[in-house]
């Protein structure tokens, strides 16, 4: 067992963020979207509610979206953290991001990073997704300003299903 | 920032024995695999346990294995790796259904079978952030006297919500359960009591293993209702599964959740056995399953309308796996 006793409190946490290895002292009890805002400085990863409900948080773990607001930042020891911030290259927009701008997929912006992390998580296993599976894919992000007629149309030009209409 | 959770240790343990010795060691411990209930409940002070013992670097509890028997599904196997089993597909299609149906896909990702067996049990006056239960003394479930659903009731009515239960109950599935002195095996249906407060017969230090499955049962379905189509818990959700011989029933199982502070077996349906699948025969299994939930003022929505909820989906399903039949 990795544990020590009840009286220890921090550890030493190894883990990638978006490409780069770095260590950090963290408590056991640090939620994943605290260290990612208050520690990596990454505040483009969002607080919405108070458990798991909004997926503003969303970042990809080894390539997969889920809500970090749930996650201990101890148990992603070794593994790839992805935020919104790593997706740009060189000052470059992803496809995503060039397409949520281009398609008004944004309003308020709260929710963006959130949806734009579960998107990625979808077009990277299904570069081809249809309207119901991008649905799916972004059914645990909410948006207050109710723009998802956007948004999935934003999904849809950046997997380059959308043809000008 | 996030209000921060109270401190506490996290352990790691590689082996169920490593695991359940950690917790017998700790009496203020909690087992925690995917998380996404125990941390929702710790951010709102429900719990604060001081070590939390991780279970999901277990290997043995991460298989899906079969043989002649049926199929056995560890507990730290997750909704999502679940869902897209190709032997649950083909053979449990109820199982399949309910892992869908549970929460969102980022949720699905890190929750697990056990996890989602061991749902702690849900109430408006009891998921609520510290200040807002404080505010209103508490309740019964959790730190208060009252239960505010049912004020002059001895015993809290927080409803049980998770989706595979009712699948697995009418699959016919037992659970492995292990302890300090190794493992005991018990039908689903009666790792459940009938109290909010404590739902589980699990004792201290004991875990669900895994899930055991026969081999060969009826074709199933699950569906549930809720406000929104994700991350939402059932206001009531309905497993059927039905074996027919030509027109008639020759078994049938009905199991619900959502409505009660378990998941249960609809009692009676045998007698529907030989009956033809009929719309007198769908309108006696909706009077049984109205005469069997219990739902309490425990949801944003009307406890009636769950019990006719809960009813109308056991009779529409019914005639759906009848007609597939058929088909």
């Amino acid at each position: 067992m990795h544990a020590s006793g009840p009286q220890s409190k921090g550890r030493l946490l190894k883990l990638k963020l978006n490409g780069r290895w770095r260590e950090d002292v963290v408590a056991e009890s640090e939620l994943l979207v605290d260290y990612l805002r208050e520690v990596a400085r990454l505040t483009g990863v969002k607080i919405g509610c108070d458990g798991g409900e909004c997926g503003a948080c969303t970042v990809l773990i080894d390539g997969e979206a889920v809500p970090s607001c749930i996650t201990l930042a101890a148990r992603c020891e070794g593994r790839h953290i992805e935020t919104i911030e790593g997706l740009a290259t060189q000052g470059r927009l992803s496809r995503l991001q060039r397409a949520f701008h281009e398609k008004l997929g944004t309003q308020c912006g709260f929710c963006t990073p959130g949806m734009i992390m579960a998107a990625e998580a979808l077009l990277r296993r299904n570069p081809t997704p249809t309207n119901s599976e991008i649905r799916a894919a972004l059914s645990g992000n909410l948006c207050r300003c109710t723009g998802y007629v956007k948004i999935v149309e934003a999904v849809e030009a950046a997997a380059g299903q959308l043809h000008d209409r | 920032m996030t209000s921060p959770l109270s401190e506490f240790h996290l352990a790691q343990p590689r082996t169920v024995k490593e695991a359940i010795a950690a917790r017998l060691e700790h009496p203020g411990s909690r087992f925690v695999a995917g998380g996404t209930d125990l941390l929702v409940n710790m951010r709102r002070g429900i719990s604060g346990p001081d070590l939390l013992i991780d279970l999901s670097g277990i290997d043995e509890l991460t298989e899906i294995k079969t043989n002649g028997r049926g199929v056995t599904i560890g507990s730290g196997v997750t909704i999502a790796t679940l869902a897209r089993n190709t032997l649950v597909a083909a053979r449990y299609c109820a199982l399949l259904q309910a892992a869908e149906a549970i929460a969102g896909p980022g949720h699905r990702i890190m929750g697990t079978v056990g996890g989602n067996l061991c749902l702690d049990t849900r109430c408006i006056y009891y998921n609520q952030s510290e200040w807002w239960r404080r505010a209103n003394a508490y309740c019964l479930k959790s730190r208060g006297d009252i239960c505010h659903v049912a004020p002059q009731g001895q015993r809290c009515h927080a409803a049980y919500a998770g989706d595979l239960a009712p699948a697995l109950l009418v699959l016919g599935a037992e659970v492995d359960i292990a302890g300090a002195q190794g493992h005991r095996r018990i039908p689903l249906g009666e790792l459940y009591v009938e109290d909010g407060r404590a739902h589980l017969v699990l004792a201290d230090g004991e875990l669900i293993a895994a899930v055991h499955l026969p081999s060969d049962p009826p074709p199933s379905a699950y569906a549930k209702v809720r406000v929104r189509r994700a991350v939402d818990f059932p206001l009531a959700g309905v497993a059927v599964a039905l074996a027919a011989s030509l027109a008639n029933v020759s078994s049938l199982r009905i199991a619900l959740t959502g409505t009660n502070s378990r998941p249960f077996l609809l009692a009676g349906t045998e007698l529907f056995i030989g009956r033809p699948i009929d719309e007198k025969l769908l309108q006696e299994i909706d009077r049984l399953v109205q005469k069997q939930v219990q739902p309490k003022r425990t949801t944003i929505v009307s406890a009636n309308y769950r019990r006719a909820a809960a009813a109308a989906l056991a009779r529409r399903m019914t005639a759906k796996l009848f007609a597939e039949r058929m088909a």
